[in-house]
């Protein structure tokens, strides 16, 4: 626990009485890195004893709204019961940075949320102890209640609150945090707060939202991104039956994320009216220079830049070239992966209300702030005049981080003249303007020696530009794994020039680079005749932490080979993988492990491959470490599970393919996400170590998707290099 | 043209086109917004209702379709025991993630313990697969169906 920086905590008066604190914490020096400001929680406790927590971040279905009031209210000492949890308003001076992304909400709130919560607990204490004239320290506090037992005294958290709120603050080298074995509600199953609302269909999401007067749009751009709007038949659509509106949006000339394209947009008092209009809309489009581009393009442009240099090095140890000239084998192979949508259930919206030059939108973001900014931007107003509410999202995975909806939304409500307007997306829509994950290309050269150790690995990696920079999420970081543990290693890049946009898919770039390296790091073992976890661990080596840059500590790139080292054991344990070999033919295991987002998971995933190429997945194993406390494990079983089936819903049946600039899929029959007769059992094991609790929502998912690769070749001797599996491949 | 539609039990009357999809009409017209619009296409299961008992998907059923026929939704079905059972297994079991599907997923599975009051692994497989749960949270509902089963057999 880090006690030593400066920091301050406050407490006023709550409207209506009660206590409100509110705490100006440091961030945990573990997450120090990571672009994010000091944290803020509200607690409120009415004179009955409820307890109102707001949780800051908005909702995706990563069980935020649920587990940061959880470290709240174990250190405040209340009953889970007597807790309610209100979203907090967008107020990042209040609260520091509210939003869903990166698996960062554990680590950077896992301490100071547990010290607002103490602090608070503090407070009411000494309140206690003051109106009786006793010491504090011979007080203490059970749930929600205070008592001095030498007097045989007791008071609840409701009747001092009042009190507690005039005190000064504690200071917060003065807090005592419980010990994990003290722990009422952080490590124990805590259902999320909103289920009974899921399943009675209560309004809860941004599609629910119903304003009075207010009418639904569509809007219809470019198929090729980037493209102009020439003309449109807006006077056809006008005169169409139930269509209230239909204008021209010339936008505000930045590109995607940057504020609104140009596009065609019709009001309706219901949807579906709006939405069938747009068959008949008939526009006139300058597609642009994007238009000249698709995925076999690229492919072939890749092609042709691995027979050259890379045209960077991202990094270079040793010396690969004279490595590989004194190797035993050189083991080259490449390998690719599409690019990928997003493809939340609720389709993006966004309701917005323009009123007397200002905008309140009710937003399902993951990233409201920039969200606000884009919008007054994009209408050349003052931030302050733009107001957000966040809402639950049905699902994100990445695609609500950007906020091009709110944009619209905004705009369209005051070209409209000021209608409350929901903007919302069909499912073609979605898929054809999300923020890829985006594809790439590798050349992979391994060396082995003649006792088949890895002595040489090298890397050409073909990624994409876009508006002259490396595009959203198309990196490769210089520690990638097995950087550092490979003497003579180079990781080299080329890119190609995109004018798709891309962004964050759930665990990036380690959602694809996983597939390439620990694909490959299985092709060596096969080779160096060993058994693929021996290999592993035999790169991995002696336990030992790996610092990405060796002049300072960087916990996001931090690589520990000894947790790892003990994920794939446990891992290897649990699927019985010693004894894989007794399985019937076709069928198999292959395991992988991945580290990011700060977590350690490997993963062995069972199949059974037909010999007419149908894959069924028999078993996935998971064992992940994400440090000394699992907070929720009722939700953190549920995202590993999730992670683990998306990433193989992924690899199975999921790739956006570009042609003449535009994407050609249009819906679920296409991009397929994994469905029930598709799911096999995934047991997940967590490790507990002595290190700071990280995020879940992503780092289970990369290592499914080699290690589901990995058991196909053990099936059938096919090497599978590119994504998504072509099961023509595995026909006998 | 106007329709009168028997919802949950109450009888509403829209002045809609024929082919207006029910889905629409329950959420932009009668405000009911718990059936989930997903993919306009009946692809992913999230607008799953049931007309006189069978589930249907709400975007692919049009209102002229109707008739006089029962129409329960997401928000009606707690009024049968299949429907609580349900739900109750479903906060037990803490099922969702997002939860945009559930309530698709809720009213396929009544309509499956309707018919098969003990289904077996593959009767889930057949009656689940049309819905998509984007977040995958499979494995729980398989448990939870499972469970509003061996509750419904336990009286």
């Amino acid at each position: 626990m880090n006690t030593g920086r400066r920091s301050f905590l406050k407490a006023s008066a709550a409207i209506g009485g009660g206590l409100m604190l509110r705490a100006v914490l440091p961030m945990p020096a573990a997450a120090a890195d990571v672009p994010i400001g000091r944290l803020t929680a509200y607690i409120r406790i009415a004179p009955d004893g409820i307890v109102t927590i707001r949780s800051k971040n908005p909702e995706v279905g990563q069980g935020i709204q649920t587990m940061l009031p959880m470290l709240i209210a174990d250190e405040l000492d209340v009953p889970w019961s007597a807790v309610r949890i209100e979203q907090a308003p967008l107020d990042p001076a209040a609260f520091g940075q509210q939003f869903a992304g990166g698996s960062t909400a554990t680590p950077l709130n896992y301490l100071p949320l547990r010290q607002a919560g103490a602090a608070g607990r503090a407070m009411l204490l000494r309140a206690a102890a003051e109106s009786w004239g006793v010491a504090p320290d011979t007080c203490r506090t059970e749930a929600g209640v205070i008592y001095h037992d030498a007097s045989n005294t007791s008071a609840r958290y409701g009747d001092v609150a009042q009190r507690a709120a005039t005190l000064p603050l504690p200071a917060l080298d003065s807090l005592r945090l419980k010990e994990a074995k003290d722990f009422r509600i952080i490590g124990h199953p805590i259902p999320g707060v909103d289920v009974t609302k899921i399943v009675t269909g209560k309004k809860l999401y941004g599609i629910d939202i119903v304003l009075p007067d207010m009418l639904v749009a569509v809007f219809e751009k470019c198929p090729v991104f980037g493209g102009k709007l020439v003309s449109a038949n807006i006077d056809a659509i006008k005169s169409m039956p139930g269509i209230r509106d239909a204008f021209i949006v010339r936008g505000n000339g930045g590109r995607d994320s940057q504020g609104v394209t140009d596009g065609v947009a019709i009001l309706a008092k219901n949807w579906w009216l709006a939405n069938r209009a747009r068959q008949e809309l008939r526009i006139v489009w300058d597609e642009g220079a994007t238009a000249e581009q698709s995925s076999q393009g690229f492919a072939a442009q890749a092609a042709k830049l691995f027979d050259e240099p890379p045209t960077m090095w991202l990094r270079r140890d040793g010396d690969a070239d004279v490595a590989m000239k004194s190797a035993a084998q050189v083991i080259e192979a490449r390998y690719d992966y599409p690019f990928l949508p997003h493809i939340p259930l609720e389709p993006q919206n966004c309701t917005a209300h323009w009123q007397d030059g200002k905008v309140t939108l009710w937003a399902p973001t993951q990233n409201p702030a920039p969200g606000r900014s884009l919008v007054a931007n994009a209408l050349g107003i003052a931030e302050t005049d733009v107001t957000v509410n966040m809402i639950r999202m049905g699902g994100g995975f990445g695609r609500r981080l950007r906020n091009d909806f709110m944009a619209e939304a905004a705009w369209i409500s005051r070209q409209a003249g000021g209608v409350p307007v929901k903007l919302l997306w069909n499912r073609q829509d979605d898929i054809q303007h999300d923020f890829y994950r985006p594809a790439g290309f590798h050349a992979l050269k391994g060396g082995l020696d003649k006792d088949g150790r890895l002595i040489a690995l090298t890397d050409h990696f073909v990624s994409f530009s876009r508006d002259g920079k490396l595009a959203d999420s198309a990196g490769l970081n210089e520690y990638e794994f097995p950087a550092a543990l490979v003497d003579n290693l180079s990781y080299g890049l080329s890119m190609m020039d995109l004018g798709v946009p891309t962004g964050p898919l759930r665990a990036p770039r380690s959602n694809a680079l996983s597939f390439v390296f620990q694909s490959f790091v299985d092709e060596l073992a096969f080779k160096a005749h060993q058994d693929p976890l021996d290999f592993r661990l035999a790169v991995l080596g002696q336990p030992r932490v790996i610092r990405a840059d060796p002049a300072k500590p960087n916990p996001r790139a931090d690589f520990d080979t000894g947790r790892m080292r003990d994920v794939l054991l446990k891992v290897a344990e649990i699927s019985n993988w010693a004894d894989r070999a007794k399985l019937p033919p076709r069928s198999a295991k292959g395991i992988a492990f991945h580290f990011s987002h700060m977590g350690y998971f490997a993963e062995v995933v069972e199949v059974t491959v037909s010999k007419a190429g149908e894959i069924t997945l028999d078993h996935v194993w998971a064992v992940g470490d994400v440090g000394s406390q699992i907070i929720n494990p009722l939700n953190a079983v549920n995202q590993v599970q999730g992670a683990v089936l998306d990433g193989l819903g992924a690899a199975l049946g999921q790739a956006i393919t570009i042609e003449r600039g535009r994407v050609v899929e249009t819906n679920f029959h296409e991009v397929r996400p994994l469905r029930m007769d598709q799911v096999p059992p995934v047991e997940v094991v967590f490790l507990t170590t002595n290190h700071l609790p990280t995020g879940l929502g992503e780092p289970a998912l990369p290592p499914v998707i080699p290690a589901l690769c990995n058991a196909i070749f053990a099936a059938t001797g096919k090497r599978l290099r590119s994504l998504p599996v072509d099961t023509t491949m595995l026909r006998i | 043209m106007s329709y009168t539609l028997n919802i949950n039990g109450v009888t509403k009357t829209v002045d809609v086109d024929g082919d207006m999809p029910l889905l629409w009409v329950l959420r932009d017209e009668l405000d009911l917004t718990g059936s989930k619009f997903g993919c306009g296409a009946g692809l992913c299961g999230a607008c799953t209702l049931h007309v006189d008992g069978v589930a249907v998907r709400g975007c692919q059923t049009p209102v002229s379709a109707v008739g006089k026929a029962q129409v329960t939704t997401i928000e009606g079905i707690a009024s049968v025991a299949i429907g609580k059972h349900l739900q109750d297994a479903w906060l037990a079991l803490d099922v969702p993630q997002c939860g945009y599907c559930q309530a698709g997923q809720i009213m396929s599975a009544a309509a499956l313990l309707a018919e098969r009051p003990h289904p077996t692994d593959a009767d889930i497989d057949a009656a689940m697969t049309g819905n998509i749960c984007r977040c995958a949270t499979y494995t729980r509902i398989r448990a939870a169906i499972k469970q509003a089963a061996n509750a419904m057999a336990t009286p």
